[in-house]
């Protein structure tokens, strides 16, 4: 069972992750678009980006290291293995684009109990260089009770 | 390329974007890669069937992110997306050499004419049952 203490903690902010160009080609070409806004620095420059623009869901790759922070936390109790993806939301106050530098700080914003089952609300605010806000993800992680 | 969408255009319950999506386990390594999420029940038969799958699934953080694509790429340069969500419902199995096709639907669901945005509900369906809920993508246009 998942420490209902965790509600409402907050963990340290990410490193900072470099958006990479070649990572937001890799990230749209495995996400099956073929957008030129995610390929093509011309085309992103013409639509007023200042290069290739990411994929909605690519903050996931920058939410990762806040939730490695949750499973790696002994306090919380989240075992991996029983963890399944319930739900996933990003909220953007504007896209992501290469060269972006982003850092994550993750709230756990609600444990419940349900069924013998934990629902975690992990949300990620995920901030630029300046600090302003760009994208939260925000996950909700099921964890599987021993007899589930 | 298609030609980009209007937002004056735009109609409730209009249908803007079909896609047949073709998963292979070469599209489950591949979106490992670019996502870093290697958990082994998205590559490995033997660890999937060891927690009592029947088989490698595909992550569903690809189905929705492959589902949004055929709203943002319909989309085009005409609007950025300001919220995009999902539940994960129903597990997609990839066989090792079928692999998995997935049919998605983008509908017009609502349009804030105040706010210039439109709302894409995205309708995913595998072997004739929906497997993403609620997969709801609100556009921002210009």
């Amino acid at each position: 069972m998942v420490n209902p203490k965790i509600q409402g903690r907050e963990y340290p902010p990410t490193a900072p992750y470099l958006v990479g160009r070649e990572k937001v080609r890799e990230f749209a070409r495995a996400v099956q678009s073929d957008s030129p806004l995610h390929l093509d620095p011309e085309a992103a420059r013409a639509a007023g980006y200042s290069d290739v623009v990411a994929p909605p869901t690519f903050a996931v790759v920058v939410q990762e290291a806040t939730l490695a922070q949750l499973l790696a936390d002994p306090e919380a109790g989240v075992d991996f293995s029983r963890v399944v993806h319930g739900d996933q939301r990003f909220s953007y106050t504007r896209p992501i684009v290469a060269g972006d530098e982003l850092t994550a700080t993750l709230t756990i914003a609600a444990v419940k109990q349900l069924g013998g089952n934990s629902m975690v609300t992990a949300s990620s605010s995920i901030a630029d260089v300046s600090g302003a806000h760009v994208v939260t993800a925000i996950s909700t992680l099921v964890v599987r009770g021993e007899d589930a | 390329m298609t030609i980009a969408p209007e937002f004056e255009n735009l109609t409730v319950g209009d249908v803007v974007a079909e896609r047949e999506l073709r998963f292979t386990r070469d599209s489950l390594v591949r979106y490992a890669g670019a996502s870093g999420d290697f958990n082994p029940i998205h590559y490995r038969d033997d660890v999937a069937q060891s927690v009592g799958l029947p088989g490698v699934l595909a992550h569903g953080m690809l189905t929705m992110g492959a589902a949004g694509s055929v709203a943002t790429d319909w989309l085009g340069s005409a609007a950025w997306v300001r919220d995009y969500q999902s539940r994960f419902t129903r597990p997609v199995p990839v066989d090792a050499r079928e692999g998995a096709s997935v049919t998605v639907t983008a509908t017009i669901a609502a349009i804030d004419v105040e706010a210039r945005t439109a709302r894409v509900d995205l309708k995913v369906v595998f072997e004739g049952a929906t497997v993403l809920g609620k997969a709801q993508l609100l556009a921002a246009f210009a």
